[in-house]
This record gives C-alpha cells, structure tokens and sequence, in this order.
C-alpha cells in the first residue's frame, strides 16, 4: 500500500503530475492515492518533504540462493545460425560474470548445431551446454521452454540471459515460471549491485516514457530478455580454451504440443533493416505514401534501409516490418535520418544508439531534435529532393 | 467453440511524452484505454464464433473502472464479461498476474482457446500470455498473424517471426497472443451498445478464486522495481541553419565522410 503521511505532505503536487497511472490527486491540500495505483513508487522519489512510502510486504526467500552461481546466456540460434545477439549477451554476460568471479556458459538448442559451440567459446564462454537433437529443429515454445528449464534446474545458475527477440520473449517466460522466479523483459542495461550481488535489470516501460529497475530478490534464477542491438560482443579470440557438455536430457522432454509444419523466410526489405549500416525514416509529416517514395529513393542514393515511425505505419503508408521503436525494431546503424518525424519516446528508444543520427523537421521544437547529432528545421519536401540531387550527383562523379 | 479474450486497462500511451523543463510525464488528456492489442484478440475471437459458433467471455484484472472497458469489450460482440478485481492484487508483476488470471480462469467454464494481445502498452513485457499458459498447462504460440483453419479440436495459425513467419498446427485447448496484422477491429454495434448497457458484469475476488494470499500482488511478486527514472536523451543538437540550398550543403559535407 502506498502511505501517505498527511503531516508531512505539503500538497505541493509534485507526485500528482509524476504519477503515469493518474492515481494521486491533490484533494484539500493533501495527496490521496486512489484505486489504479500500481505501487510503481516514481512519486516516493519525487517526493521532496518524504511524506510518501510504500509498506513493502515482501515475498518469502525460496529456499538457498547461494546454491545458484554462474551467469548463462542462451544462444539463440534459427535456420542453423547463430543470431547476433547471442554473441552481444556473451559480451554483456562476460561483465556480469567478471563481477560476481563465477563461470559464463552458454545455452545451445537445435538440431545439427554443435559447430556453433566453438564460435560461442569464442565470443567468451567458458562453457557451452548443447542439445543438439531433431526434435529442435523448429522452434517451439514447449520443447525449447522444457529444455532450458531442465538444464537450468539441474546446473542452478545464479542469472540467465536471451534475447528479446520473437523466440527469446516467446518461450522465456515460460521457463520462468517454470522454474518459479522472476524475470524482466526487453532490458537495455545490467549490473551488478555492490552491496549483495543481485543483478540490476533496467528496461524501458510505458512505450519508452519511463526507465525501470528491476531486481529480483528472493528467488533464482534472475531472468531477463536483452533487447539486441544494446549490448557489445566481445572481440573474437579463437584461441579462447572453454568445454562442450553435451545436455543430455530425456528425450521425452523434447516432445512439443505444437506442431511446425513450414519456416518461411521473409525477405521484407532489400537490406534488413537491423543489421544496416544506413538508415533513412520516415514518420507523420510525409503526410502520405507517396511521401515515402522520397524517402525510398533516399534510402536508394546512400545504399541504406528504409524505416519508418508508428504514425506511418499506422497510417497505412509502409508495412509493420519497417516499424522502428519499442514496439518494432531497434536499430543501431552508423548514420539514421529522421525525415518528418516528431520524436516521441517510443521512437526513440528504437533508434537512439545510433552513431550519428540526422533530424529533418518542420517544427523546431520537436523532441526528435533532443537526439540528433544534426539537425536541420525546414520542410522535408523541400530539403529531402534536395539532398537527394547532391548524392545522386555524387555517385556519377 | 468457448474463447476467452484476456484484456488490461491501460493508459493511453500514444502520445505522452516528457515535458523538457520539468522531466516528468505530460499525461494532459492521456485517457484509460484498452490495451490495443487487446483489441484485436477480442475482435479474432469474435470472427472465430461467428464462423464457428460458441461464446466470448472477456476477462480481466483490474481496478473497479475497468468495468467500463469490460462493457465496451460486449459491444464489440463479447458475450460475457468477468472483471477480477481486488485490493490484494494492487502491485503484482507478471508472476502474481498470471497467477492470479489462472485462478479466475479455472473457475471460469471450460475454454477451448485463450487470445490475448501481444502485450500490454504500458508495461510492454508480453509475458502474460506465455506464463498463464503455461499455468493452464496448455500450449501456447506467440505473435500470431494469421488463423488459417480452425477444426474445433486444432488450428492453423501463422506466427510472427524476426525473419519470417511459422505456419503451425495446434491441439485445443491452447493460448495464442496475436499482433495487430490478425485484423481491423470492428466498432461497437447499436446491438452491441445496448447489450453493454444491460449486462451483468461478473466480480471476482481473491476469495472467489480461491487465491493464496501470499502469491497476489506485490507481496506475492518475484521482481520489484527498485527505481523509475526518465531516459536520458544524449544528442548534440548542433542545428543547421540558412537557407534550405546551406543546409542541404552543410549536411552533405558532414554526411559525405560516414558514406
């Protein structure tokens, strides 16, 4: 329950203009929670007379968490590759285990995929754990989810990390409610605490409007999704020395309730926006979609991807695949050009990790501006034909 | 066929956004919605009993007000509606939610299917759904685009990928969450208003679903959010300015070098 003191409480409403839910209003020259507060605690902070606090009932310790140690990553791997992220964990993994001085291994499913493990040893595993059977040839939630449960019950690490991608935020809450504990979603940032070793979860929340650190204190593992495109692979070092433990688990485990009958591969974009070193979007302000055909074309002239704000894809001017923000892809390219796009929040977590990231926009006061390296205020119907001549002019010198 | 669509109250996220001078969030006007995604779990159940027959029951844990987002769910073609709701449940996280939702599920009639949204827009954690299925002991496919087939006792479904799409095969009963590709919500009907305006939303408490204290709400949480803070937006800002002929030429000298 959120308490309020009302000695304490000067009704300056600092906590009411914090609150995301709307539950604290002002009333009588005091605070009053109302119904939809979710005990989130951003007025507790804010609060500058200490007259807020949360009575934390706290959940019960699940039997001994020292008998958990050693930070995993799960290596995502589909179609037979590994997928980059899971060499960014390794890297994000390699810190964390530095820190609490305990082993990094990494988590291996599939089938006909036990190659991959000394690529992952590579990237800085000390241990590959690998199930490499036919019945992981597809991806499903049941066979994966029971695998990593297995595996983890049995070897008890301390912190497991995948990818916030379709197959990590698919099947890793199911492990973790398998295995009875916590986990975070989409996190953009971990640590270790000082005091007691516990993993600092950051993510955003709210569309982006909000950072949120998580812990998780009484139970283990401690879970999180990493988003990818967030955290740094180590250099690889193929003379790195690690061990391959086959999983060995009952095969019986391995039998999924769904069934996978096609894998289709989707080429969406000319370049796949993720990996693309050249970004050009588009957002609200093309106006429609022949406002994009000069994005496009941009995209064309410097050789990069197209993307795009929710409020284009939302308007129906260009498909979901090329949707950049925090519900569509992150991306991290060397240069990303906003054209007619305001910048709201959930665009930004999307797209701010950027080298250098270039703003065109008619209004001066647009948040995207808060972001960009560059910025240009004027109509994009006017400057993007332009930039795009001296490319094009450019490229037949 | 017996669907339960899963759906939260959520804030209206769209818009929001951090006013510069004081760092907090603007919420002027920022209405209590329902979850979009939600949205179109609701209406994909709908067109599966308009094509098979059955029943819609809309369920969902939240504050009393929510009541109002459960009446607007019956007007869009919801038969029932179950609002699970009880000061305990105050400050859950995704394992004291899906618990929770598990329980009032189990009391709830049989079901063949469970939809859900992908995620909700406030938390955007999308692991409700896997965790509650997996609380049912049922199977459970993601970020489903398409429902091709549906027998009665297994559906094809098309699942949204990072690189693609899976067509799947599924025994009933089973949960899905659904992206926004499934479909174009329909707006409520006059019928469906009317029928809104009658009906007898269903209350559950923790007592009615029979729940372990010590599993709802914060107390019952396996994460707790130890800070909340604004994210920290790091550009340069340096603005090009002149005519749009400068401009353009100054930032073709800063891009020519990173091409």
């Amino acid at each position: 329950m959120l308490q309020i003191d009302v000695e304490a409480c000067i009704g300056c409403g600092v906590c009411e203009s914090t609150c995301t839910f709307g539950a604290i209003k002002v009333e009588g020259g005091v605070a009053v929670v109302g119904e939809t507060c979710t005990l989130c605690g951003s007025c507790v902070d804010v609060c500058e007379v200490g007259a807020l606090s949360i009575k934390r009932e706290e959940k019960a310790t699940q039997g001994n968490l020292a008998d958990w140690s050693g930070v995993w990553v799960y290596a995502e791997c589909r179609h037979g590759r590994l997928a980059p992220v899971a060499l960014e964990l390794l890297g994000a993994g390699r810190k964390l285990a530095e820190k609490r001085g305990v082993p990094l291994s990494a988590v291996l499913l599939g089938s006909k995929i036990k190659s991959l493990a000394d690529e992952l040893i590579a990237y800085g595993a000390d241990t590959v754990f690998v199930v490499d059977d036919p019945a992981l040839a597809s991806f499903t939630d049941d066979a994966y989810g029971n695998a990593l449960s297995a595996l983890a019950k049995k070897h008890k690490p301390e912190i497991i990390l995948a990818g916030a991608t379709a197959i990590g935020r698919s099947f890793i809450p199911r492990v973790a409610t398998t295995l009875a504990t916590g986990l975070t979603a989409d996190c953009t940032d971990l640590a270790i605490r000082d005091e007691d070793g516990v993993l600092l979860q950051t993510r955003p929340a709210f569309g982006g409007n909000i950072m949120a650190t998580i812990v998780c204190p009484h139970t283990r593992p401690q879970i999180s999704t990493v988003r990818p495109l967030v955290m740094k692979p180590l250099v690889r070092d193929g003379g790195r020395k690690g061990e391959v433990v086959d999983g060995n688990l009952d095969p019986a485990l391995l039998k999924p309730r769904v069934k996978v009958l096609e894998s289709v591969v989707e080429d969406l974009d000319r370049v796949n926006l993720s990996e693309a070193d050249i970004v050009v979007a588009g957002g609200r302000g093309l106006e429609n979609e022949k406002g994009f055909a000069m994005i496009r074309e941009l995209a064309d002239v410097l050789g990069g991807a197209v993307a795009a704000s929710r409020a284009a894809v939302d308007s129906g001017w260009i498909p979901y695949p090329h949707q950049v923000g925090q519900t569509g892809k992150t991306v991290a390219p060397k240069v990303y050009i906003a054209c007619g796009i305001s910048g709201a929040i959930q665009h930004l977590v999307g797209m701010q990790s950027a080298d250098t990231i270039i703003a065109i926009n008619r209004d001066a006061d647009a948040p995207i501006f808060d972001v960009a390296t560059y910025g240009i205020v004027g109509d994009v119907f006017e400057i993007v034909p332009k930039l795009i001549e001296k490319f094009k002019d450019r490229k037949s010198a | 066929m017996k669907i339960i669509v899963c759906v939260k109250q959520v804030p209206d996220a769209k818009d929001v956004r951090l006013d510069p001078k004081t760092n907090t969030l603007s919420r002027e006007g920022v209405q209590a919605i329902m979850n979009p995604y939600d949205r179109h779990a609701l209406e994909e159940a709908v067109r599966l009993k308009e094509q098979h027959g059955g029943t819609v029951t809309v369920v969902s844990m939240g504050p009393p007000q929510a009541e109002e987002m459960l009446r607007e769910a019956v007007s869009c073609g919801a038969d029932e509606a179950v609002l699970v709701s009880d000061r305990a449940f105050a400050g859950a996280d995704t394992w004291a939610t899906t618990y929770t939702l598990s329980q009032a599920i189990k009391k709830i009639d049989d079901f063949d299917l469970i939809l859900c949204g992908k995620q909700a827009i406030d938390g955007d954690t999308a692991q409700v759904g896997p965790g509650l299925a997996e609380r049912l002991d049922i199977p459970f496919v993601a970020y489903v685009r398409k429902i091709n087939d549906c027998t009665g006792d297994t559906i094809r479904a098309e699942r949204l990928m990072d690189d693609g799409y899976d067509l799947l095969e599924v025994g009933l009963p089973a949960l899905f969450t659904v992206v926004k590709e499934i479909n174009e919500p329909r707006i409520p009907s006059l019928k469906g208003k009317m029928k809104a305006k009658k009906i007898d939303i269903a209350k559950m408490t923790a007592a009615d679903i029979e729940a372990d204290p010590e599993q709802l709400g914060l107390k019952g949480s396996t994460t707790q959010v130890v800070r909340v803070f604004s994210p920290e937006l790091k550009g340069e800002r340096a603005m090009l300015g002149g005519t749009p002929d400068e401009q353009v030429a100054q930032l073709y000298e800063k891009l020519s070098p990173l091409l």
